[in-house]
């Protein structure tokens, strides 16, 4: 007799102190400053797409430069149902979801056709492919953008400070979906499979695991999510553009260094490497694109020495897990009552 | 004839692609290494000639016998030093240092000259053009920097086939371990490999700063240009490359002559398709 | 007596955790052929690759003519004079069998192995000399990988099983050209799991057990029952 245990000790103290934080992090409308929101909020979204990004490049394997298509295409998307059909912006949040993944089936079945880095490469030309079409809806501002109409913002809430409310406890909630269902995804069977792949995909495939067809279905589930991250990222920014829809900047560059410094291939990675980097941020403020400059060596740095990033040096030196996501298996003794 | 001219232009710029295309596909067969910087290489080495030519005030293809031993140089230690390190058989380290790598780049020529848009002057050469039939004309610089680039995949082919070099290359990329048996120091041979990589760059980085403007952020196109000629025209074969590379061309002169907003899409469109029908391009070498 | 031209001293090496190989001694001196036999796994491969430099040493030396060769990289070995013919021939797929040779004479030393030398010891390479290596049968890629070594116009030659997966005559028609190579001056360490052969050609014989040395001695002189005591184990 045995059953698999999630849990470890270090996991059940993660688990309480998460289960701390998200409360406190819920009451924040009535202790934080507003702009102290706001750096929450976002904050909240780079975790989420840091996540995402994670999820398809640590534990799929699947390295994608280009999942600034899917966050433009949310944000497009939101703006389209608003500007063009009236509906109310929270709900636009939720259909980007499905909307992405439907995108997200025939560009897999193109940029599957490429192995590596020249995946990656494909994943960025379908970006810009996005980027230009976006630039031609003239409806949408074409070149230059659009802003979001006044009407529109109103329908979310009366106050500018309920609706800074609304869109916090938004990207709060996303966010706490997005990692609840990877740490559901990551225990379940389909999860044991792609730890497999992440550790080597090779002996996964001779071991009978679809590979292919998990990774499809991983790059579509990321794109669900990172489609709806992108319509509350532009409803936050209240205007778009085909350029900061489709940076590859914003939503690539600082996503992967994120996930780098955090830890490839843990859930706990990207939430560390998001920390790390805002504090840097405040820390580095003024230095424009000496910033970026530094964010890259230290990338570089990182994986030449600290592949598996900060997280990775921790859980290794300690043994730590902040989730419930390890396979013991315990075995129960026939005749005596169980026994941990 | 608009039309003529049009498809005569594409052909040329072609060209310039699979020169771009070329240094590329030379990595990633000689090393399984994709260098995601290799588009803001090639606009280092714009920057390069640039510096040489306020400088030494000379023109910029005599320029080239300076910048493309400095590009060159600065391949050997490139890859000697940092990219040797990311080879192996985890995918992850090369593509994000070599990532990391285009944004250190970019944001350091951000930093020494700032987003102001450049552009190298060659003097009259530019504007000149020559009558090849009623109604079609051919610009001296685009023909001469077609006729380089199919000089430069002729030249690399026979480095590859014909010299001891190329026979490095081939037999360190087919079994690295027996190579060092026969005496190859493969840290050596990748390293040149790259140098030889970034003196392609080096002339298609002086072309690109005659034949257009530039500033800091304009390597990721050019990257993908030269991706996107290479899987046209199918792995590990250069001259399906160039054919890839004046497919590309074609395709974006058709584009913008039907709507100047169309120029890239058409190109990107006509890669997609390719990549959806015959993914393995239209000339792809048998063995891979 | 002159100094061996090579001297395993204690070598242990190791896979990782794994040890493959527990404190072997070895010489071969100059002009002698000395043989290695064992079973699967014994670690014979091992042995020869450590020699050649392709596998670090966890503890002890080796030294060819005197110098200190333990530290040394792969490719530094063969230019002082050791070539190894790798189990499995491992010629290169993406080049003719000439450039298969040319390439062995990358690093070449002084000395009699030329392309029309190599030709003249296997004519049938030069029949076949512009194609593609895989082109060509198990038996002639053997002798494409030896002809390969001796274009470095080593001293000593390493060969690792040469007979693996080939017809006994083929392997008897090798064996037959190793005095050839023998006569040019060069020593010889042949790995085999063929006893027979390998014993017949050889002078010196070491069998080796699990990473050990379990047995050492002349050819001539051992008995049929101490070498199958020895690689077996019994």
């Amino acid at each position: 007799m045995s059953r698999v245990q999630h849990a470890t000790r270090s996991s059940q103290i993660g688990v309480a102190l998460i289960a701390v934080a998200l409360v406190v992090l819920a009451l924040a409308p009535f202790w934080a400053e507003r702009s102290t929101l706001r750096l929450l909020a976002e904050i909240f979204t780079f975790v989420a797409l840091a996540s995402l990004w994670n999820l398809l490049a640590g534990y799929a394997g699947l390295v994608s430069v280009g999942q600034q298509a899917f966050v433009g295409l949310g944000g497009y998307f939101l703006f389209a149902l608003v500007v063009l059909l009236d509906v109310h912006p929270v709900a636009a949040i939720f259909l980007a979801g499905p909307v992405g993944a439907l995108v997200a089936i025939p560009v897999a079945a193109l940029v599957f056709r490429l192995r590596g880095a020249y995946f990656a490469i494909g994943t960025w030309v379908v970006a810009e492919v996005f980027r230009l079409l976006a630039s031609q809806v003239s409806v949408l501002g074409g070149g230059s953008g659009i802003s979001l109409p006044a009407g529109a913002v109103i329908a979310m809430a009366a106050s500018r400070q309920m609706r800074e409310f609304e869109i916090y406890w938004l990207a709060l909630a996303l966010t706490a979906l997005v990692l609840a269902a990877m740490v559901v995804l990551l225990r379940s069977r389909h999860g044991l499979a792609l730890t497999a792949i992440r550790d080597n995909e090779l002996a996964a495939q001779s071991n009978g695991i679809d590979v292919w067809r998990i990774k499809f279905v991983v790059y579509v589930l990321t794109a669900f999510g990172t489609t709806m991250i992108g319509a509350l990222i532009f409803l936050t920014k209240l205007r778009i553009s085909p350029e900061t829809a489709f940076s590859v900047n914003d939503w690539t560059a600082f996503v992967i260094f994120i996930t780098v410094i955090g830890g490839i291939g843990r859930i706990e990675g990207p939430i560390i490497g998001t920390i790390v980097f805002f504090v840097l941020r405040q820390a580095l403020a003024d230095l424009g694109s000496f910033y970026m400059l530094m964010m890259g060596a230290v990338a570089i740095v990182v994986m030449l020495w600290a592949p598996k990033g900060l997280w990775g040096l921790i859980a290794e030196r300690f043994g730590w897990q902040a989730l419930p996501l390890q396979r013991h298996l315990l075995l129960v003794p026939k005749d005596s009552g169980a026994r941990s | 004839m608009q039309w003529g001219n049009v498809i005569i232009q594409g052909v040329l710029i072609g060209g310039l692609y699979a020169m771009f295309a070329a240094g590329l596909s030379l990595i990633f067969g000689v090393m399984r290494l994709v260098n995601i910087a290799h588009g803001d290489l090639i606009v280092l080495a714009a920057y390069v000639a640039l510096m040489v030519r306020q400088a030494l005030g000379i023109d910029p293809l005599t320029s080239l016998i300076l910048v493309t031993p400095i590009m060159a140089a600065i391949g050997y230690a490139l890859q000697r030093g940092l990219l040797n390190r990311t080879l192996g058989d985890d995918l992850l380290p090369p593509l994000l240092v070599t990532f990391g790598l285009s944004v250190i780049i970019q944001n350091g020529l951000l930093e020494l000259f700032t987003a102001d848009s450049r552009r190298l002057q060659a003097g009259a050469i530019e504007i000149q053009t020559f009558q090849v039939a009623e109604g079609l004309w051919i610009g001296v610089l685009p023909f001469i920097q077609f006729a380089v680039a199919v000089i430069v995949i002729a030249a690399l082919q026979s480095l590859f086939y014909r010299t001891p070099l190329g026979r490095a290359f081939r037999a360190t990329s087919d079994d690295q371990a027996v190579a060092q048996l026969m005496g190859l120091d493969t840290r050596h041979v990748f390293a040149m490999a790259m140098a030889l990589s970034l003196a392609v760059i080096a002339i298609a980085g002086v072309f690109l700063a005659v034949r257009a403007n530039f500033d800091p952020a304009i390597g990721p196109a050019r990257l993908i240009f030269g991706f996107e000629a290479v899987i046209i025209g199918g792995l590990g074969n250069m001259w399906g490359t160039l054919a890839g590379g004046i497919i590309l061309g074609v395709s974006q002169a058709i584009g913008a002559q039907i709507d100047p907003g169309w120029q890239l899409l058409a190109g990107h469109i006509v890669f997609l398709a390719i990549l959806a029908v015959r993914p393995q391009g239209l000339f792809p070498k048998v063995s891979g | 007596m002159s100094d061996p031209l090579l001297e395993v001293r204690g070598i242990d090496v190791f896979y990782g955790d794994f040890q493959a190989l527990f404190g072997v001694l070895l010489c071969v001196n100059a002009g002698e052929v000395v043989t290695v036999i064992g079973a699967n796994g014994a670690g014979k491969s091992t042995l020869l690759k450590s020699i050649a430099g392709l596998m670090p040493l966890g503890r002890g030396d080796i030294l060819f003519d005197g110098a200190r060769i333990s530290a040394a990289a792969a490719f530094d070995v063969v230019k002082r004079g050791i070539a190894l013919v790798p189990e499995g021939r491992r010629l290169f797929p993406s080049l003719t069998v000439e450039e298969n040779l040319l390439i062995g004479g990358q690093s070449r030393r002084p000395g009699p192995w030329t392309l029309k030398r190599v030709y003249e010891l296997f004519p049938v390479l030069a029949e076949r000399r512009r194609l593609p290596a895989p082109a060509l049968s198990g038996g002639q890629q053997q002798m494409a990988a030896i002809a390969r070594a001796l274009m470095s116009n080593p001293r000593l030659l390493l060969c690792d099983e040469i007979s693996l997966g080939l017809a006994p005559i083929v392997v008897r028609d090798i064996y037959a050209r190793l005095p050839a190579i023998v006569a040019e001056g060069l020593s010889l360490i042949v790995v085999e799991q063929d006893i027979a052969q390998a014993l017949k050609a050889a002078r010196q014989v070491y069998c080796l057990q699990e990473g050990r040395i379990a047995l050492q001695g002349q050819a001539g002189e051992l008995t049929r029952e101490s070498i199958s005591a020895a690689y077996f184990g019994v």
